[in-house]
């Protein structure tokens, strides 16, 4: 490696990843009496874990008596962490419910070890933009990974019932399994309800704040109460919406509308009065009349408010359509799946629902937000 | 009334009347009398079908106007329930009825609100200890605060019957699985606040506290919780609302038992549209009371200590 890197780690050896690394070694160590504690005289794949103890325990002491390895070290780190990881979810799929204490140190000195990894990793001296946000991304990415596998081990480990916490594996055999039923429901609820609900409540809440800021008195009037009602329970509108509407989407459109109308209206009412006296004074030497001055400057100052709207809506949205479905529904959508699973104790399936929710809340916020990149690109918090 | 305010110029602004419409509280009445007067009007006409067929069918022809907008204000499950009638509703059920019965709403609203305060200080003293974590350890920060972020991006709502009757399963009933959703939805906003709050002292005082030789414990404490205040009684604020939000949802998988969620589910199971909206009203009172409450304390301590905008 570069003498920059060997510097930098000679440097970052010290203190906390030099305790780390000597944590994941005795930990390790604690894993090897493993094979002693077993049921059964011979156990497959035995071998193979004591042999990812012993890499993660000498790939410890390598770091804890600071061998200078540079990145090379660190991916060595990565790959014994990843394929320990790998041996131990394949043994606790074996033996499920009966793995003993020294498979729990094992897991000690696997979590240890990414931990550490982690910390090596934000230490890396990169000055390339993509590979800055590369990095970015992959930590959390890693820590993900690293939660589900541990929720993987624990559960199959102690042997959980599936009726308190099913496996990540069993939600995504379930959620693979049942595709055309959560399809059925993210198109019943989301591509309906919240689609057609978040486009029409933005859309009057954007019309009515444009009349609002033409009329002073309205203004002063409107702000508190749009204010006071963004911090209600708005949500509990729901009941008598689908009385109102029927059990059908257009009542959990109408809640969705409601919901998200308020942010909308505020949000656009600051943006538009957010242009400074010079600039209007601008507009005015230019002999810009009203529209003009609302579409070539005003709108476009309001754009970081109105899209902030949209991003707290998109999640209001989702929640506002699958609370009201708890209130009455046909026997299809996400939240009426989530209320009848939970009564039948099909946690499995509530799981992959809630994935289904979780995915379709980032995406339809992930593109708000690329949208917002896309037309607010002079933004200072867009410019970075 | 509008054109008293607009013919006023501004600058000869003198009877108090006037003085009143150029502020605040004089628009915001008349808004809110234009909204009741459009929910009495809209009581009127969504109610008129059903009070046309009972007329009907009481064989009654010769009803005046009056008589008719008078009787759609007082049916017993009308579609839109008149604002009178939800007011009768609701002081019916809390000055007329003893606390302790359950057909009182202050009964009920007792018992969100002990659920929502037990989430809200549980989740902001969560929200708290996380974000001196993460300020303090780099790993925590760049593994741990994207997933709270992109985690407010999901309807966490939605998993609120799940923990209620997972938990009732292994036998923890009543106060702790609502407010375990509370703490949940008000965790959140508390924790991005005030990672955001405790990274907000400049550079050049973090250097002063440096070179007081102070600890990192002593910057804490001294520097960085201080100057966290205002985002703490920010986030707060929304975690108050979002708090009662998980409160009331989480009495609803749990069959109408007893609280605000459980009166809103009880009124739609059995059509009593006016338990429904006076729950609702009552909902709203609440949210208000506790987030000008917040607000309060946050003048208070702000003030107390000279940071007061």
């Amino acid at each position: 490696m570069t003498s920059a890197s060997l510097t930098l780690s000679a440097r970052g050896v010290a203190g906390t990843q030099r305790f780390l690394a000597y944590a994941i070694t005795i930990a390790a160590l604690f894993a090897l009496p493993l094979a002693s504690h077993a049921d059964g005289p011979v156990v497959a794949g035995m071998s193979q874990l004591l042999l990812g103890a012993a890499l993660l325990a000498g790939i410890g002491l390598l770091i804890g008596f600071g061998v200078q390895g540079g990145r090379l070290l660190d991916l060595m780190l990565l790959a014994v962490s990843g394929v320990t990881a790998i041996l131990l979810l394949r043994f606790v799929a074996a033996y499920p419910g009966t793995v003993k204490g020294g498979f729990w140190a094992l897991v000690v000195a696997l979590w240890l070890s990414s931990w550490l990894f982690v910390e090596r990793l934000s230490a890396w001296d990169v000055t390339d933009r993509a590979a800055k946000r590369a990095i970015g991304l992959a930590i959390p990415l890693l820590f993900g990974v690293w939660v589900l596998v541990l929720w993987e081990l624990l559960v199959t480990g102690f042997g959980v019932p599936k009726i308190l916490l099913p496996a990540p594996s069993d939600i995504g055999l379930r959620f693979a399994s049942s595709i055309p039923t959560l399809w059925a429901d993210f198109r019943q609820t989301f591509l309906k309800a919240v689609l057609i609900g978040y486009a029409i409540g933005c859309g009057a809440g954007f019309v009515t704040a444009i009349l609002v800021d033409k009329v002073d008195f309205l203004r002063r009037g409107l702000l508190p109460i749009g204010n006071l009602v963004s911090a209600l329970p708005i949500i509990g509108i729901a009941p008598i919406m689908v009385m109102w509407f029927g059990f059908d989407w257009p009542s959990k459109a109408a809640v969705v509308i409601i919901m998200t109308f308020f942010p909308m209206l505020v949000n656009t009412v600051t943006g538009l009065a957010s242009a400074d006296r010079i600039q209007h004074d601008l507009m005015r030497t230019y002999a810009a009349n009203y529209w003009q001055t609302l579409v070539k400057m005003r709108l476009p100052m309001a754009l970081p408010f109105i899209f902030n709207a949209l991003k707290i809506n998109s999640t209001l949205a989702l929640i506002g359509a699958i609370v009201a479905e708890f209130f009455g529904t046909p026997i299809v959508g996400m939240g009426f799946r989530i209320s009848t699973e939970v009564g039948r104790l099909n946690v499995d399936m509530v799981w992959a629902e809630i994935a289904v929710a979780a995915l379709a809340g980032s995406a339809f916020y992930g593109l708000v937000t690329l949208l917002e990149r896309v037309f607010t690109f002079w933004h200072p918090s867009v410019r970075g | 009334m509008t054109d008293a305010a607009y013919s006023s110029p501004m600058g000869k602004v003198d009877s108090p009347f006037s003085r009143l419409m150029s502020g605040t509280t004089g628009p915001v009445i008349v808004v809110v009398a234009v909204i009741v007067a459009v929910w009495y009007i809209a009581a009127a006409l969504l109610n008129a079908p059903a009070q046309r067929d009972a007329f009907q069918r009481a064989g009654q022809t010769d009803v005046t106007l009056a008589e008719f907008v008078v009787a759609t204000y007082a049916q017993e499950r009308p579609v839109l329930p008149a604002p009178h009638q939800v007011a009768a509703e609701i002081w019916a059920t809390t000055a007329e009825k003893a606390i302790t019965s359950k057909r009182s709403l202050i009964y009920h609203s007792g018992i969100t609100l002990s659920s929502t305060l037990l989430g809200f200080v549980l989740g902001t003293a969560l929200g708290i200890g996380l974000a001196i974590l993460v300020v303090h350890s780099r790993v925590l920060d760049k593994s741990l605060m994207p997933w709270v972020i992109s985690s407010q991006t999901i309807p966490i709502l939605a998993i609120a019957p799940m923990i209620i009757v997972v938990l009732n399963a292994i036998n923890v009933t009543g106060l702790w699985p609502k407010a375990l959703i509370s703490t949940y939805l008000s965790f959140f906003p508390v924790t991005v606040g005030m990672v955001k709050g405790l990274r907000s002292p400049e550079i050049i005082q973090l250097d002063l506290m440096k070179t007081y030789s102070a600890s990192g414990f002593q910057t804490l404490l001294m520097l960085r919780l201080p100057s966290a205040m205002p985002y703490l009684f920010a986030s707060m604020k929304v975690a108050v609302a979002a708090s009662l939000v998980g409160a009331i949802v989480g009495e609803l998988p749990t069959g109408a038992v007893a609280g605000l969620g459980a009166r809103l589910l009880s009124g739609s199971y059995y059509g009593q549209t006016v338990q429904i909206w006076s729950a609702l009203i009552v909902a709203a009172v609440l949210a208000a009371s506790l987030v000008t409450i917040v607000s309060i304390a946050e003048r208070v301590v702000l003030r107390r200590m000279g940071m007061a905008r």
